[in-house]
């Protein structure tokens, strides 16, 4: 259990079925329960996708013999759609609390996807069934964010979003191998591998049903003092769109949108990699696994250390991770620990911002139109990356890939500077 | 840890002045959707889940067994298959001609290479023991594309082999094997294997193609090195693909180029490390042996997304194709079997089967032979 140091006391700990939890009563607070429950649905549910998305590859070339090739299975297009769908799974979550109905439909769509691989065996149907699935994950990510926020004290968000981005990552990370496992045991038994994911995200769906309550309450609602005036506020969608109107989150979702233009995407990261550093084929398709890696270790430190300095100056401070992985990327250097500086920054730029990012977001927003108002960060922030990664495609081919990095990292200064200048109020996040 | 789960939501529900929900009544009172599950004591969850994970479990379980089942039913000879031995497999030039192959047949040399006369394709195979995922050999060279199994996960690798099948080079690789050649002087190898990078995505696929000169042992790693013109200004997109190539000599072979959602056929050069596009719509490239046609599959507009793909033969002086007669979907590289043959893999019961089809448009496809993939005619 993760049990950790918070500055505030919380209605948590005075309960004593959750100080039982407690290392050192009056000193620790336990995260709380409900953020822990979601981290396992995370986790377990990312086994069942990662399971699926390690073995996709070969599903397709060897077990259908198809060529999924000059076309990507999900196109522009539904990237556009996509963010609409999490913008309605926010706003759905917020009319009458359903946080965790809405969530409950995501993780289930996304389980109901995998006997679905089963029946199709067509890379338009393979193409529909995978968009689903990310439908799925458009519905749920917000109502679960907004879950970990409501639940958590506001004092030690940034440690309960670390909590949960650790255990999501920590899924990603066993997925794969117990694909290998299952492969290993049965050679080419690719149903075997989508049955035992639709088990495990099963799994996941009765944790969520069984142990996320369905209402949240605010933790630390008795002090009340650390949120935002609003928390009356009806959450219609006229509400909703009006979050914009505030001047906090305004300024929090174009300072996150500006960092996002100038978020090269992971893919073209590991591609710089192998290009301008010389990493060997054979380590390619492990390069993900170095960015998780970072991720899952520096994601509750870096999110209690946001909870004690601020959580913008982690968020904001965590792209000069981002800034120097691009420098070395630039770098004529050819030292043999460069990838791994490279992909421990890469990591820690994740860790750095993104609970982080969410932890801040609930500071501005009422907690009845929690749901909208991460949703409307995450699609702004989302967004601004698959623009970024149109425009880097487009300056790699017009100027090379040298100059549309430095073209990336000068952009990332300037929106650093200017999230800077734009910083939001220390308090409110 | 459950105990304090389920203490923790009443705690939460107890500590509720302001909450959104319309119907806030006594504290212990659960909302309504989760009426059936609220209702249980913490014993009562953990039971349910308990018992969930038992059934889901066996679930998995079976899966998994009767998988298993199945893949050691392959290493059992298939009644009615093709008949397999072990022996010598030779790809050296001058020998009586056959035709040397990936066996797919069930049974203890599956994945195998393995040779049958060209005058008898359907008779006894004999197999080399070495498996081959792809597999190409011209001039007494061969080029053997397999997986490798490692510790916490398969790898592959590109084996280039002798005239006795003696590994004589072997190169790691970034992805799963897809396309294998060798020039007809048995010098230059070049193979192609797919890319998934990015695994948070998981959709996005590429290629890389690799070209090796086995005298010099000098590896090109990819040929996104080579300096791409399309006409005559410099091609250079990160969304740049190669696949599928076919020498014509050891410095020329012509492959497929893709970018920006369309196809190229090219015509590259090892020595200057150029290619040129030619024409558009040409994917997997296959050069005759006289060297003046390119048989390959073309995506023929208005099929089906599914099947997108047929088999047609490119006259290289007029630019001009023509459709063979296969009028099924055709996802190979193509190899002729002379100037006026082509030769190709169909999905078949047991992996896949070989067929033949003339290549200028006449006649009917034939079976060559079941449960093969990737010939190549010696002798």
């Amino acid at each position: 259990m993760y049990v950790s140091e918070s500055r505030a006391s919380t209605p948590a700990v005075a309960s004593p079925a959750a100080a039982r939890g407690i290392r050192r009563p009056g000193r620790r607070s336990a995260v709380a329960s409900t953020v822990l429950a979601l981290g396992a649905v995370s986790l377990i549910t990312d086994i069942s996708s990662e399971m699926v998305t390690a073995v996709l590859p070969l599903y397709l070339v060897t077990g259908l013999g198809l060529s999924p090739l000059g076309f990507g299975l999900l196109d522009g297009v539904y990237n556009g759609f996509s963010a609409l769908v999490r913008l309605v799974g926010g706003h759905l979550a917020d009319r009458g609390g359903r946080h965790k109905r809405v969530a409950v439909l995501g993780y289930g769509l996304s389980a109901l996807c995998k006997p679905l691989l089963l029946a199709v065996h067509t890379l338009p149907l393979i193409g529909a069934v995978l968009a689903a699935d990310r439908t799925g994950k458009g519905l749920r990510t917000a109502p679960r964010d907004a879950l970990i926020s409501l639940s958590s004290d506001p004092a030690s968000r940034g440690r309960a979003f670390g909590v949960h981005r650790a255990m999501d990552t920590t899924g990603a990370l066993l997925g794969p191998l117990v694909a290998f496992l299952i492969l290993r045991r049965a050679a080419e038994g690719y149903d075997a591998v989508f049955t035992v994911s639709f088990c495990v995200a099963a799994v996941g769906v009765l944790v969520l049903l069984l142990f996320v309550p369905a209402r949240v309450r605010q933790a630390g609602a008795a002090t009340g003092s650390a949120e935002p005036a609003g928390g009356g506020a009806r959450p219609s969608l006229r509400a909703a769109v009006g979050l914009l109107g505030r001047r906090e989150l305004r300024g929090l979702a174009l300072c996150a949108m500006a960092l996002g233009l100038a978020t090269v995407s992971d893919s073209f990261v590991y591609l710089m990699l192998q290009r301008r550093l010389g990493v060997p084929d054979r380590w390619f398709a492990l390069l993900p696994l170095g960015t998780a890696g970072a991720f899952l270790l520096l994601a509750v430190p870096l999110g209690r250390w946001a909870d004690r300095v601020g959580r913008w100056r982690v968020f904001v401070g965590g792209h000069l991770a981002l800034l120097l992985a691009y420098g070395l990327l630039l770098t004529h250097l050819r030292a043999g620990v460069l990838p791994y500086a490279v992909l421990a920054l890469h990591g820690t730029f994740y860790a750095a911002t993104d609970g982080v990012l969410m932890a801040a977001a609930a500071g501005s927003v009422p907690a009845a139109l929690r749901s909208s108002g991460l949703a409307l960060v995450q699609t702004g922030q989302a967004a601004a990356r698959f623009v970024c990664s149109i425009a880097f495609g487009a300056a790699w081919t017009a100027f090379g890939d040298r100059s549309a990095l430095s073209g990336a990292a000068v952009a990332l200064l300037v929106s650093v500077l200017l999230s800077v200048r734009l910083r939001p109020r220390e308090g409110a996040v | 840890m459950t105990d304090d789960l389920a203490t923790r939501r009443d705690a939460a529900d107890d500590s509720a002045p302001d909450g959104p929900g319309p119907q806030d009544s006594a504290p212990d009172d659960p909302a309504p959707y989760d009426s059936p599950l609220a209702r249980l004591s913490p014993r009562g969850r953990v039971l349910v889940l308990l018992a969930g994970v038992v059934v889901l479990a066996l679930l998995a379980g079976v899966a998994v067994w009767r998988a298993a089942d199945r893949a050691d039913r392959r290493n059992q000879v298939q009644a009615g298959g093709p008949a397999v031995h072990a022996g010598t497999v030779s790809l050296a030039a001058g020998d009586s001609p056959r035709i040397v192959f990936r066996s797919m047949a069930w049974g203890p040399h599956r994945d195998e290479l393995a040779s049958v006369p060209a005058a008898d394709p359907n008779g006894p195979r004999t197999a080399s023991g070495v498996q081959c995922l792809r597999f190409y050999a011209a001039g007494g060279t061969g080029i053997c594309l397999q997986a490798e199994r490692g510790a916490v996960n398969d790898s592959y690798r590109a084996l280039v082999l002798d005239a006795r099948l003696r590994t004589t080079r072997h190169v790691d690789l970034a992805g799963i094997p897809t396309r294998a050649r060798v020039s007809p002087s048995g010098r230059m190898v070049a193979w192609t294997v797919f890319v998934g990078g990015d695994s948070y995505a998981g959709t996005n696929f590429s290629t890389r193609t690799s070209i090796l000169d086995t005298r010099t042992g000098a590896l090109q790693p990819t040929l996104e090195d080579y300096a791409l013109t399309r006409d005559g200004t410099r091609v250079r997109a990160a969304d740049l693909n190669y696949w599928g190539v076919t020498f014509a000599d050891d410095t020329h072979f012509y492959a497929t180029a893709a970018t920006g959602g369309h196809t190229y056929l090219i015509r590259g050069d090892t020595a200057t490390r150029t290619a040129v596009t030619l024409r558009t719509n040409v994917e997997c490239p296959s050069l005759s042996p006289d060297g003046t046609r390119i048989a390959f599959k073309k995506r023929v507009p208005g099929l089906s997304p599914d099947a997108p793909w047929r088999l047609y033969v490119l006259d290289l002086g007029t630019l001009k194709d023509h459709p063979t007669a296969e009028s099924r979907n055709v996802d190979d590289q193509a190899v002729w079997r002379d100037d006026g043959t082509l030769s190709y893999s169909l999905p078949g019961d047991y992996g896949s089967d070989l067929f033949t089809v003339p290549a200028d448009g006449t006649g009917r496809p034939s079976l060559l032979t079941p449960s093969a993939l990737s010939p190549s005619w010696l002798g």
